[in-house]
């Protein structure tokens, strides 16, 4: 569920940056200023460890496709909140360096979804009270498996209002919620159980282990989120208010080209096949009715550079294709002039 | 000299899951002195040697390095010491690249920039190892970490040498290397290995733990020959002085 | 992909960026912060923008060709974790059919337009982070973030990680092949046992940060992790950040493309 920097605006993109980062910067401080030494070895090949059991599947039971352990969650049992975001933090820039699963401008978001929910909020919320002191098995299936089911659903659920407020999908808010949460439902399930399992073993092989893992760490939930929101706050203003700004000073393409082709800037739309049953989707489970999660379209605007060029004015999509090709085609060559020198040239 | 004397006094130890590796070792190893420990797979030597630096302390009887006995409290002094070069070179080699590693120590240490890139070149030249300074180590074999897992103890010029079982993975020609290496060393050295020739060649004096215990304790080539009490450790006579 | 190929997939992008290519040599943060002024650069572009998103290709052509990095490599691997914008992006067509151009007697529809828009737009961002790993050593890219601000614990753990993923990967591939040739039919495969593989792997794994710890400790660690390391911003480097900002501001704020076009236009009419 690693949201991708395609799908991304900018000022989505950033502001979630900007969250995660303060997020991070506060969880190092409050680790920095009591932290057991051995912590920095542990959280690091912790981080390591996350990143090799993803690699190992397993077949979920009766449906043949295979699932693997996530993170946030167990680390957050095993380290606590604030070591946990940071190593789930590490665990999301190698993989989207590593795998590329993700991307750089996404991995904000991805923090966010992936590292805040189940470290400051279902652990403390949800897992702790629920485990009290951790003695019960039984209670530590049921709060793994409501834990990760819970962190999924909100890390899914931001994924959704991340993809809409960037506007880069069509999909309508109601189909993409149907569309996200049950699947994440699963998944979650499964997590849960995968997690119980391994605290339960972990626990019945080296009791000591948790407990003084817990003992040595710094107690998180007792703290202000006061400074972060309004570091928050003021980053999405800044970020979000630039970033608007940069946006804007392009219009649309498509208005633009649709006012080319057609004389007016609308089309009727069409209302067949799969877009009518998501629409029917849409009105059917209309929660949020009129709510516009795309942001506002700027006005368009000619372009005056136009008429500067020489030539036909024969529509921008012509010059665009006819330039599209001359374009891949020179850094094409670029490429492969490149790799003639280098080959011919000085070994290296 | 007397800081460079270790001495064991009924040491015990047990892991946190109850596994009795140390029970009651008792010796004494005078400045110079170069010493062999072997035994059988279990014996406890590699708990042993932990317990050189702190990374262990004992849970029963007393470890005293030069004039301090170890605690918790004096495990840093002793650092400064003592340097171990462990059996698993993964664990031993935590940065990311080879320099970084092996300046590590000397950094700690509080040393200048200028003395710290000389101590690396020395080290690292001393185990054949200058071409793998920019290499990560996942990216080095087996014997390449050991080589530099030695380097980066050696540039911390240890007034005590312990290696656990240094020449396991290492080729003949950088054992040949080690063996001189370890010969010019002069301070205080101790050695625990399965390879009795490295330990005849190398070590005066050779310690036999079995089980948690000492077995045996005297001039390597009187323990050495001994083929009954070898066998009994799972040990067998060192391979120059067999008979074809 | 079986547990043996993404491991070494990785391990082969790891190697490449230790290479000493004109590339690999500038300095990670210039590359990082170019790499990041490429990204929102390139997502900066409305949903439909397709032909000012081309010459954006120039960027991932030139780091392949003069890094020495071979393309089908990052290709596949770009192509191996596209299903997520994929799946999303394809809604887009069958969303919105509002037809915007005819094109050879074909009609484009505005959903076909943003889909590829989401398409270039991954291929663009994927590649370039894919690109800035396989160009600057993951111990680079981590002394980059220390020097543009981030705390010294959180790099300092999150090179542990790097350090540790290779062998902790190599010890989980051993766990899984000893599993697997032991596994016959599904059995094996199950949750009961992956629970008991990772359980002991975690052991091991804390036993094994214990004995790092011990390492650490005995070359005089103290809380602090000390590096030598000087990176010098040259001259080449700020001509690189210079070239990249200067080419980034242009393909965005000119529309490059179309210009070509209305020239070639011009030259054969
Ligand atoms: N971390 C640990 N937890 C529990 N028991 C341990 C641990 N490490 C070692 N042991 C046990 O302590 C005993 C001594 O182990 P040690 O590693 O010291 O043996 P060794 O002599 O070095 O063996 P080898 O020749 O195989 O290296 C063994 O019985 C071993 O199983
Ligand atoms: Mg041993």
């Amino acid at each position: 569920m690693h949201m991708a920097d395609a799908l991304l605006s900018p000022a989505v993109g950033t502001t979630l940056w900007a969250g995660s980062v303060a997020v991070g910067g506060y969880a190092s401080k409050k680790l920095g200023s009591r932290l057991d030494d051995r912590l920095i070895p542990l959280m690091g090949v912790l981080g390591a460890f996350i990143f090799a059991s993803q690699m190992i599947n397993f077949t979920i039971p009766g449906t043949g496709s295979s699932g693997h352990l996530g993170g946030g969650m167990i680390l957050a049992i095993l380290l606590g909140s604030h070591a946990a975001f940071l190593v789930m933090a590490s665990v999301l820039i190698v993989q989207a360096l590593f795998f590329a699963d993700g991307g750089l401008l996404a991995l904000g978001c991805n923090v966010w979804n992936l590292g805040f929910y189940p470290c400051f909020l279902v652990y403390p919320l949800i897992y702790k009270p629920w485990v009290g002191d951790g003695k019960n098995p039984g209670r530590i299936l049921v709060a793994s498996v409501v834990s990760v089911v819970a962190a999924l659903q909100l890390g899914a659920f931001s994924v959704v209002l991340e993809t809409l407020a960037s506007g880069k999908s069509e999909l309508p808010f109601n189909a993409f919620v149907l569309l996200m949460q049950p699947i994440h439902l699963a998944i979650g399930i499964v997590e849960g159980v995968v997690t119980a399992g391994v605290i339960a073993y972990v626990h019945g092989a080296r009791p000591e282990l948790i407990e003084s893992m817990t003992a040595s760490r710094p107690l998180g939930p007792r703290v202000s989120f006061r400074k972060i929101m309004i570091t928050f706050g003021i980053c999405v203003i800044v970020t979000g208010g630039f970033l608007s700004w940069f946006a804007s000073t392009h219009p649309d393409g498509l208005e633009w080209s649709i006012e080319k082709v057609t004389g007016k800037g609308e089309l009727p739309e069409a209302e067949e096949g799969i877009a009518a049953v998501l629409k029917g989707i849409q009105q059917k489970t209309a929660f949020l009715p009129d709510y516009n999660f795309r942001p506002p379209e700027s006005e368009p605007k000619t372009k005056e550079v136009s008429s500067d060029w020489p030539g036909i004015d024969s529509g921008t999509s012509t010059a665009g294709i006819v330039g599209g090709v001359i374009v891949l085609a020179m850094v094409g060559f670029i490429g492969a002039g490149i790799r003639f020198f280098r080959r011919g040239g000085p070994a290296r | 000299m007397s800081h460079h004397i270790i001495d064991f006094a009924d040491v015990h130890f047990r892991y946190p899951d109850g596994t009795e590796a140390l029970r009651g070792i008792r010796f004494r190893i005078t400045h110079g002195e170069s010493v062999g420990i072997v035994g059988a797979n279990g014996a406890g030597k590699s708990t042993l040697l932990q317990h050189l630096n702190g990374c262990l302390l004992p849970t029963q009887g007393t470890v005293t390095i030069g004039d301090l006995a170890l605690t918790a409290r004096t495990r840093r002094e002793i650092h400064k010491k003592v340097g171990i070069v462990f059996q698993n070179p993964d664990d031993q080699l935590f940065m990311p690249t080879v320099f970084d590693d092996v300046a590590f120590g000397p950094l700690n240490l509080g040393l200048d920039e200028a003395r710290v890139r000389e101590r690396v070149d020395t080290a690292l030249a001393m185990v054949n190892g200058l071409s793998l300074r920019d290499k990560p180590p996942h990216h080095l074999s087996a014997g390449q970490k050991s080589a530099v897992a030695i380097a980066s103890v050696m540039a911390m010029e240890p007034d005590i040498l312990a290696m656990d079982e240094p020449a396991a993975t290492l080729d003949p020609r950088s054992r040949r290397l080690l063996i001189s290496l370890l010969k010019g060393f002069t301070h205080s050295k101790i050695i625990a290995s399965h390879d009795l020739d490295l330990i005849l060649d190398v070590c005066r004096r050779c310690i036999v733990i079995g089980e948690g215990r000492v077995v045996a304790d005297g001039p390597s080539e009187e323990i050495l020959t001994k083929r009954e009490l070898l066998e009994a450790n799972n040990l067998e006579l060192p391979l120059s002085l067999q008979k074809r | 992909m079986t547990f043996d190929e993404r491991y070494f997939a990785v391990g082969r992008l790891d190697r490449l960026s230790y290479g000493r290519s004109l590339i690999h040599r500038l300095d990670p943060r210039v590359k990082v912060v170019a790499t990041l002024l490429f990204l929102i650069t390139v997502i900066s572009f409305p949903p439909h923008e397709i032909v000012a998103l081309l010459p954006f290709f120039l960027f991932p052509v030139l780091l392949l060709t003069l890094g020495g990095i071979p393309a089908g490599f990052i290709l596949r691997k770009i192509v191996f974790v596209s299903p997520f914008a994929l799946t999303i992006g394809i809604f887009n067509p069958v969303l919105d059919t509002r037809t915007v151009t005819v094109i050879a007697g074909l009609p484009i529809s505005a959903g076909w337009l943003s889909f590829l828009s989401i398409l270039l737009k991954f291929v663009l961002t994927t590649g370039a982070a894919l690109l800035l790993v396989a160009t600057t050593s993951f111990p680079g890219i981590c002394h980059a973030l220390r020097r543009l601000g981030f705390p010294p614990l959180f790099v300092s753990q999150l090179l542990f990680l790097y350090r540790y993923l290779f062998v902790l990967a190599e010890e989980a591939m051993r766990m899984t092949r000893a599993r697997d040739m032991r596994t016959f039919g599904r059995r094996g495969l199950g949750v009961a046992v992956f629970v008991r593989l990772v359980g002991v792997l975690f052991l091991r794994t804390v036993d094994r940060a214990e004995r790092i710890y011990g390492a650490m400790l005995s070359r005089g660690f103290r809380g602090d992790i000390p590096m030598l390391r000087k990176f010098r911003i040259s001259f080449g480097d700020l001509a690189f950040l210079a070239a990249a900002t200067i080419l980034l501001g242009a393909f965005k704020f000119y529309p490059v493309t179309e210009g070509i076009g209305r020239l070639a236009q011009g030259v054969w009419p």
